[in-house]
C-alpha cells in the first residue's frame, strides 16, 4: 500500500514511487510538483509568496516560490534524481476574495504562479501542466510514478492533470 | 518594508494586546449577536493562539473542512485587514436563527449569503470597535467580502500577509454558545506601520 506524504503551508517534501505526495487546501499559495520519471521520485513545494528577494525576513526558504523550487530540485538531486529528466506541474494561485487589494496582496496568487513558472524556466525544467488561478481552493495529490496530479475542490468534480 | 522592526518583539507585546482585545471584542460581539438574533448567546473565554503555518489547518479542525471566511479591509488610523472564520455549521446555525428558518442543507443561497455577510459585519465590527476604544484610534472597516471554501485555502490569505513578516499566524479563537458551540476565529492583520501605531497608542513602545 502506497503512503501519501503530507506537505504543510510554507513547507516542502519528497517521496519515492509508489508513494504520493499531497498538500491540502491550496488557496492563493501555489503547489509546485517536480518528478524524475526514471528515478521515480518526486516532491512538492507549497509556496506562499513569489519572490524571496522582495522580503526582508526570508530565512524560511520554503515560503517562497523561487527558493522553494531551488531547494526542492536540490533535494531531488540528492536523492538520485537527474535534473535533465525533471518535469513539473503546478496548481493553486487562486484569488480567494474579490478585493484583496492591498499592495502586498494584489494578485498574489497570480504572482505566485508567474514566479514559479519563471523559476522553472530558469532551471530548464519543463512545465507539463497547470491548474491555477480562479477563485477556489484546491487539494492536490501528486504521484511521481505516473506524473498524475489529482485536484480536488469543494463542490467541483475531481480532475487529473 | 519601510520600517525595520523585529516581529519577535512585536509578537510578544502584540500577543498581550490581542488577548485583551479578544476578551473585550468577543464580549461585544456576543452582545451584538444576541441583539441581532434576539436570543441569549454566551461565549467561552477567548484563546489567543500563535500557530506555525504548517500546523494551522490541523490545529483549527482540519485543512479541508469547509468554512466561511469574511474578509474586510481596515482604514483610518490603523490600516490593514481582518478576517473572521466561522465553521460552516456555525454559519448555518446563525443564518437560520437570524432568518427564523430551519438550518438548510447544501450551498447557501443569495439571501443566506447576505445574512452571513451581515453576521460577519456585526462580529468584526464589534472587535474593531473594541480596538478603537482601547487605542483611541480611528478604525474604519470596508464592506465585507465573503468566501466559502476549504479552511487552508481561506487561511492562505491571512497567512500570506503574516508571511511577509514572519512564519506564524496570530488568531483569536472565540467559542459562542447557544444551544451548541459555534467556533469562530478572528484574525487581525495590521499593516507593518500600524503595529507601532497601535502598540504606541496602548503605551507600549517598540
Amino acid at each position: 500500500m502506497a503512503n501519501i506524504v503530507k506537505v504543510g503551508m510554507a513547507d516542502l517534501n519528497v517521496c519515492k514511487s509508489p508513494d504520493g505526495i499531497t498538500t491540502l487546501g491550496l488557496g492563493s499559495c501555489v503547489g509546485i510538483c517536480i518528478r524524475d520519471p526514471v528515478a521515480k521520485i518526486g516532491g512538492l513545494a507549497h509556496a506562499m509568496l513569489p519572490d524571496s528577494t522582495q522580503i526582508e525576513n526570508n530565512s524560511n526558504r520554503f515560503k517562497f516560490a523561487d527558493t522553494g523550487i531551488e531547494d526542492l530540485v536540490n533535494k531531488l538531486i540528492a536523492m538520485g534524481g537527474r535534473k535533465a529528466r525533471f518535469e513539473a506541474k503546478i496548481a493553486g494561485g487562486a484569488q480567494m476574495f474579490a478585493f484583496q487589494n492591498k499592495s502586498d496582496m494584489v494578485r498574489v496568487g497570480e504572482r505566485n504562479v508567474e514566479a514559479s513558472k519563471k523559476k522553472l524556466r530558469e532551471l530548464g525544467i519543463p512545465l507539463k501542466a497547470q491548474d491555477t488561478g480562479l477563485n477556489y481552493g484546491r487539494t492536490i495529490v501528486f504521484y511521481p510514478e505516473t506524473g498524475d496530479l489529482i485536484i480536488r475542490s469543494a463542490g467541483r468534480p475531481e480532475k487529473t492533470i | 518594508m519601510a520600517e525595520n522592526i523585529s516581529f519577535q518583539k512585536v509578537t510578544t507585546e502584540y500577543y498581550d494586546v490581542l488577548k485583551e482585545l479578544g476578551n473585550i471584542g468577543a464580549g461585544n460581539a456576543t452582545t451584538a449577536l444576541a441583539q441581532m438574533l434576539q436570543a441569549k448567546v454566551d461565549m467561552k473565554v477567548p484563546q489567543v493562539r500563535l500557530l506555525d503555518f504548517k500546523d494551522v489547518g490541523e490545529v483549527m479542525g482540519g485543512e479541508e473542512q469547509i468554512v466561511v471566511g469574511i474578509y474586510l479591509a481596515v482604514e483610518g488610523d490603523i490600516t490593514g485587514s481582518i478576517m473572521f472564520v466561522l465553521e460552516q455549521h456555525a454559519g448555518r446555525e446563525l443564518v437560520s436563527k437570524l432568518m427564523g428558518t430551519p438550518p438548510a442543507e447544501g450551498d447557501f443561497n443569495e439571501m443566506e449569503l447576505s445574512a452571513l455577510k451581515e453576521i460577519g459585519n456585526i462580529i468584526t465590527g464589534a472587535y474593531l470597535n473594541s480596538l478603537a476604544q482601547m487605542t483611541n484610534l480611528k478604525v474604519l472597516p470596508s464592506v465585507p467580502d465573503l468566501s466559502i471554501d476549504m479552511l487552508n485555502a481561506i487561511l492562505s490569505v491571512p497567512a500570506i500577509e503574516f508571511g511577509i513578516i514572519g512564519d506564524q499566524i496570530l488568531l483569536i479563537q472565540t467559542v459562542f454558545t447557544d444551544d451548541m458551540d459555534l467556533n469562530g476565529y478572528f484574525i487581525l492583520m495590521p499593516d507593518l506601520e500600524s503595529y507601532s501605531k497601535m502598540l504606541g497608542a496602548l503605551g507600549i513602545s517598540l
